[in-house]
């Protein structure tokens, strides 16, 4: 109960007269009274019928659960794309990050749906801008690497154009071996390393 | 790392260790791996020091021992098994150093001459022939005396060898501090044993690929700092810079031309990366190759007549040439799935690269007459060769991305140190440019 209780106060987060209420409602001891009391001014100030409604209509409730759950995973109901994520918990536009065999620039299969999401996306909302980074593992030379990198972005770059994508959405960079994920000299750090990077703007 | 060379270790290892009692931070330790098949065996006896010379602690005759045993040229005599330290001719016993089978010794002496500037004497002795070969005498100021140290060696190397030594020029590096969240890059200029080095360029950003102008007063490289990647030429002793290179795509790996007046970059300009020429007068630009693959990492013959570069346009990278006046490409290494980065040799008889062989990368030198090639390192993750300007050692990058440190190889005997210089343990040190 008293769980249950803090985690609404959690969520309604801001709402000190929501809050103040709700205790005064659980258990209402003399101190609690005392503020709720301290605060008449604000609760009439401040939309006297919003908290009701909050209260009782269980939609209303319901988007403000959405909200939160949304906020705590870092994205923005107001956002499209991050909309988009929410409206669709198997959405792939969450996975920004493809991977790529040793030397190689081909798209592998089971990415395509990825970057086909995207495409999707930016192709439905041409103002949004994307910069796809292309990166290598450490092994061979430096220089090399920048170009790999460079081509396995430009590859990224044509299977979005290709799924309709303009152009002019997409800026591509290589840093070739220079960011690696994980700073390690060996197989798995290698495959985590050789990446393309989805960088929303 | 160590242990895995020291595995690895083909022929003789001579540990050069500074006498104890006058180690300091800064002070050379070298594990010396390889050598020359027949190198000549020398002394550098510990110079004589006044109390003032003593306090500053630079120990001239371990720089200019440590300086031969690197070239892979001399197998110099361990400080420990050096008993007596005569300082000039008159004062040695030639029979003692026969009896230790030195060919060569070192001597002299160091003093204060006051207003913090010092005398260095040196002279070079023939213990076979009991006769001074040459001598000589130097004055610095105390910030200088390690320079003295490697002119000290030059003048020794040449002596001996007959090949201007290369100890007193500078080397420029990358220096990478920091984790994975938040690093910092230096670009750094050093003396060619890394000890002095200042920075001449911070980043938060990566800098790579630094390049010395034929004149040695300028450095091309490419920064990372605008987000991605771009060429420029920075005056050393000024600071003052100039970016020559920013178009679309990448720009980078820039390379001189023996005179000066032009860089051989890559560019992709949203295409491939192809290999383009700049003339830095006029600023106009030229495109040199044309093709789908990757071309990169140009490098000029010093004659002019050809640019080197990597192009994986055969499947996988290998290095071919092409006139820098355009012309059809041709192919010039065969050998191993792996051949990148090229870097030619002054007299252009030798060209360095990155070679690749199963999941291992060595630099290999190819003898550009006979076209065989030679591995000189040990690998696993070893790249960026660079030659020294008298073409007798080969500086390069050893070790993955979470430790990267410069090493030296001989061109001829594969001697192989590590150039600790003046970084602390926990910096990475690479892409080192001589």
């Amino acid at each position: 109960m008293v769980n249950d209780r803090n985690w609404v106060l959690g969520r309604l987060g801001g709402g000190l007269v929501v809050a103040g209420t709700l205790v005064l409602a659980a258990c209402a001891p003399t101190e609690v009274v005392e503020d709720v009391e301290a605060e008449p001014v604000a609760v009439e100030e401040h939309e006297p019928d919003a908290r009701e409604v909050t209260e009782r209509d269980p939609a209303e409730v319901e988007a403000r659960r959405l909200r939160e759950e949304a906020e705590a995973r870092g994205l923005d109901p107001d956002d499209p794309l991050d909309a988009a994520i929410l409206a669709d918990p198997d959405s792939l536009l969450d996975t920004r990050r493809v991977h790529f065999a040793f030397d190689s620039s081909e798209i592998r299969d089971e990415d395509m749906p990825i970057l086909e999401a995207h495409a999707d996306f930016l192709a439905e909302h041409r103002s949004r801008r994307m910069i796809i980074e292309g990166h290598t593992d450490e092994r061979g030379s430096r220089e090399y690497n920048l170009a790999l990198g460079e081509r396995r972005a430009e590859a990224i770059k044509r299977i979005l154009m290709a799924n309709g994508v303009n152009g002019r959405q997409l800026e591509v960079v290589s840093y070739g071996e220079e960011n690696p994920l994980v700073s390690a000299s060996n197989e798995e750090a290698w495959a985590q390393n050789r990446r393309g990077e989805l960088i929303y703007q | 790392m160590e242990t895995l060379t020291k595995r690895w270790m083909p022929t003789l290892v001579a540990t050069l260790l500074l006498a104890a009692g006058a180690v300091r931070a800064d002070d050379v330790i070298i594990d010396i791996i390889g050598g020359v098949e027949g190198a000549v065996p020398l002394a550098v006896v510990p110079f004589k020091s006044d109390s003032e010379s003593e306090r500053l602690g630079v120990d001239v005759a371990g720089i200019i021992g440590a300086n031969l045993a690197r070239s892979g040229r001399f197998d110099v005599l361990p400080r420990e098994e050096i008993i007596t330290t005569p300082d000039r001719l008159e004062a040695v016993r030639f029979s003692r150093w026969r009896a230790l089978g030195v060919d060569h010794l070192v001597v002299g002496d160091m003093r204060s001459i006051g207003g913090g500037r010092f005398e260095v004497r040196y002279e070079l002795l023939d213990v076979y022939q009991g006769r001074r070969v040459d001598g000589r005498r130097y004055r610095a100021d105390e910030r200088h005396v390690r320079v003295l140290a490697h002119t000290i060696t030059d003048a020794v190397f040449e002596e001996l060898t007959g090949i201007p030594g290369a100890f007193s020029t500078r080397i420029a590096y990358v220096a990478v501090e920091g984790d994975d969240d938040s690093r910092s890059y230096r670009l750094v200029v050093a003396d060619s044993d890394g000890h002095r080095p200042q920075t001449i360029l911070t980043s938060q950003e990566p800098l790579i690929s630094p390049a010395w102008s034929p004149g040695r007063d300028r450095l091309a490289y490419v920064s990372f700092e605008g987000r991605r990647s771009e060429v420029f030429v920075q005056a050393v002793a000024t600071g003052e810079r100039q970016r020559v290179a920013s178009f679309q795509g990448i720009n980078s790996a820039p390379a001189w031309s023996p005179d000066g007046s032009r860089l051989a970059v890559t560019l992709s300009r949203g295409g491939s990366a192809n290999i383009y020429i700049i003339d830095l007068e006029s600023g106009v630009v030229d495109r040199l190759t044309d093709h789908w693959a990757i071309d990169t990492e140009a490098a000029w013959s010093p004659d002019g007549r050809w640019i080197y570069f990597t192009s994986d346009r055969g499947g996988q990278p290998q290095i071919y040439r092409v006139s820098p006046d355009g012309g059809r490409p041709e192919r010039v290494t065969y050998d191993g799935r792996y051949n990148a980065r090229p870097s030619i040799s002054p007299d252009g008889e030798y060209m360095a690269m990155v070679h690749g062989r199963d999941g291992r990368y060595y630099i290999a030198v190819m003898d550009m007459e006979t076209e065989h090639i030679r591995t000189i390192t040990q690998g696993p993750y070893d790249e960026s060769p660079s030659f020294a300007p008298n073409g007798t050692m080969i500086i390069y990058t050893a070790g993955g991305a979470a430790d990267s440190r410069l090493k030296t190889a001989s061109l001829h005997g594969g001697a192989i140190a590590p150039i600790r210089g003046g970084e602390e343990d926990e910096v990475q040190v690479r892409e080192p440019a001589w």
